[in-house]
């Protein structure tokens, strides 16, 4: 495996352009997360060469395969690019056996030949009871494994998922991403998933690009991105009160008002704060102890999550405050009350944004 | 149904009797040529010569009908379908001309195309020495002219239904576009090319018009059932009869096997 996926993917259409630098390295797993709209799968599409480039210039395995200025577009069929679609678009007419013989089949192998590469790639997939079945009669998980077995048999030079969990439901989600995430880690060459899962994200990539409105506003490791989130988009996402300031000497200066107190002393300039709803403390009356951050607000909603509450409180900063069900029955809180918060100088996460 | 449910959902009279009468309309030749027909004489009538001739001729023909317009027809779909081309529009507004044109002007069209004097036909003649008017073969253009459109025009709409997305699919596993349509399309459009080669073949059957002018009515060489039948109609009524209940019950065959595609969608939507 010689290259992975790189370049620069530029797609213009009248409302939209998609511009992203690609870098996919073979054995690497990166994820395109994004929300819907974002060009997340016009990214896919101009990989596996659905969807032409407008600009820049894309190679696979050291191939440039579509370069709009040297009138190169190297056609799908030719790109050796496995592709799992988010509905898996598994062939209706085809058993799970000729479905997965597809890729080897095209690629001019016999009948017979392409059954046995086909097998393999079932057993390994421990897709061996299902061979005879048609897509209609697997459920969601096995024809998420069968759609990657299909594109892995076509011994592809990088692999691509679109949404790999999206036409999940949530029980079967965790077992199915764990799975699956064993299977990509045995993946030799480049592997870029796109998802609006931050989960899938965490979970399956080594590294995370974040994609809104077509052009990327924060690249880096997954855990990183997960601790210091720069848009509020993934902040929401992770379910992180993400606030903007300007730091000086361990004091953050919110913007629309109220200062935080911070354990860096040495940042300064603009700064980005990120701080777990859990990690934020709710008081009916001002509390006196150590946290050194204290301020009033205004509960504004109240929304259940899992054994959970979460609360909008506004004030400066508005921040989400995660309670335990048990704490807004003692508390007596509800929409239009005046509470305090409070919040430890170490459970708040700064860095430069 | 209760008798009170009916009530509401009862048409008013002044549209149900016209819909009885126009069922009546439908129903009553259909029942007259099954009670007028010579059900003792049948077997003798449908075995003789001629009529085993006619209804030979029939299944030949319209067999052949069908595979010249499987063989042309499809590939002319998928242009329509799928290929952008200067011209397309005035190409689909063709394939439909034979749907709504007499007949009989059909036939006359293609004696002046492929007559021995015709736009073609002269070359046909003066080169190869191939003269279809009055040939069997003849009886096949003449049948393929008249029902092509009817494979064409369900296949097209068929490949403009298709999701586009397993042939994606395929083209991201090495597919080549022929591959693609070979091994994607075709099976994902197998119950529109069943149902069209069935109403071509049920229209070639009964083609008469086109037939009788392009081809002629020579026994055994041209006259296909539907001729059969107008001849026996000057002669032998109750052989005409008979042969036409030939014919109907490959219409209900036909209804039969369109039955899936046809009936129930339109009772489902």
């Amino acid at each position: 495996m010689t290259g992975g996926v790189e370049g620069r993917v530029v797609v213009s259409r009248t409302d939209f352009t998609l511009d992203v630098d690609v870098d996919v390295q073979p054995g690497e797993v990166v994820a395109v997360l994004g929300p819907n709209g974002a060009g997340k799968s016009t990214l896919l599409r101009t990989v596996c060469g659905l969807t032409p480039l407008t600009l820049g210039a894309l190679s696979l395995g050291g191939v440039v395969v579509d370069d709009p200025a040297r009138d190169v577009l190297v056609p799908s069929s030719r790109r050796g690019v496995g592709m799992v679609f988010q509905e898996y678009r598994l062939f209706p007419h085809l058993s799970v056996l000729d479905n997965v013989a597809f890729g080897p089949r095209s690629s001019g192998r016999s009948r017979a030949r392409s059954r046995d590469d086909a097998v393999a790639w079932i057993e390994r997939l421990r897709l061996t009871a299902l061979v005879d079945r048609k897509p209609h009669e697997l459920s969601g998980g096995q024809s998420q494994r069968v759609a990657l077995a299909r594109a892995l048999a076509s011994s592809p030079t990088a692999l691509l998922l679109d949404e790999p969990t999206a036409a999940l439901d949530a029980s079967t989600r965790l077992d199915i991403r764990a799975d699956l995430r064993d299977h990509l880690r045995q993946f030799a060459g480049p592997t870029l998933l796109v998802t609006h899962d931050a989960l899938d994200a965490l979970v399956l990539a080594d590294r995370v690009v974040v994609l809104e409105n077509g052009s990327v506003t924060q690249s880096g490791r997954a855990l990183e991105i997960a601790r210091r989130p720069a848009t509020q988009y993934v902040a929401k996402m992770l379910g992180l009160n993400l606030i903007r300031g300007r730091a000086h000497d361990g004091d953050v200066a919110i913007e629309g008002g109220g200062t935080l107190h911070v354990t860096d002393r040495a940042l300064a300039g603009n700064v980005l704060v990120a701080v777990r709803p859990s990690a934020i403390a709710l008081h009916t009356t001002q509390p006196e102890g150590s946290a050194r951050n204290v301020w009033p607000g205004v509960v504004d909603g109240v929304e259940p999550l899992g054994d959970r509450v979460r609360l909008t409180v506004t004030g400066a900063p508005t921040v989400l405050v995660d309670v335990t069900a048990g704490a807004v029955a003692d508390l007596h809180v509800a929409p239009g009350d005046a509470v305090w918060l409070s919040a430890k100088a170490t459970e708040i996460e700064v860095y430069p944004g | 149904m209760t008798r009170r449910d009916r009530s509401l959902t009862a048409p008013p009279w002044p549209v149900a009797l016209p819909a009885a009468l126009a069922l009546l309309f439908l129903g009553l030749p259909i029942l007259a040529l099954l009670v007028k027909a010579p059900w003792d004489r049948l077997w003798s009538i449908l075995t003789s010569t001629t009529s085993l001739q006619a209804l030979r001729l029939s299944l030949e023909t319209a067999t052949a009908a069908t595979l010249v317009a499987f063989v042309v027809g499809v590939p002319l779909a998928w242009l329509l379908a799928r290929a952008q081309f200067p011209g397309r529009r005035l190409a689909r507004a063709l394939v439909t001309v034979p749907l709504v044109l007499p007949p009989v002007v059909g036939g006359i069209a293609l004696l002046l195309a492929f007559g021995r004097r015709g736009l073609v036909g002269q070359y046909l003649d003066s080169c190869c020495g191939i003269a279809l008017p009055f040939t069997t073969p003849g009886v096949v253009v003449a049948e393929a002219f008249v029902a092509m459109p009817f494979l064409v025009i369900t296949v097209e709409g068929a490949l403009r239904g298709l999701d586009t997305r397993f042939e994606d699919a395929a083209a991201t596993l090495g597919a080549s576009r022929l591959g693609v349509f070979r091994r994607v399309t075709l099976p994902l459009i197998l119950p529109s090319l069943a149902a069209g080669g069935v109403l071509t073949f049920a229209r070639a059957l009964g083609e008469f018009g086109a037939t009788i002018t392009f081809a002629g009515n020579l026994p055994g060489v041209t006259q296909t059932l539907p001729l059969a039948v107008y001849v026996g109609l000057e002669g032998d009524p109750s052989e005409a009869v008979a042969l036409s209940l030939v014919l109907l019950a490959v219409s209900v065959l036909v209804l039969v096997a369109l039955r899936d595609k046809w009936l129930r969608t339109g009772a489902a939507s």
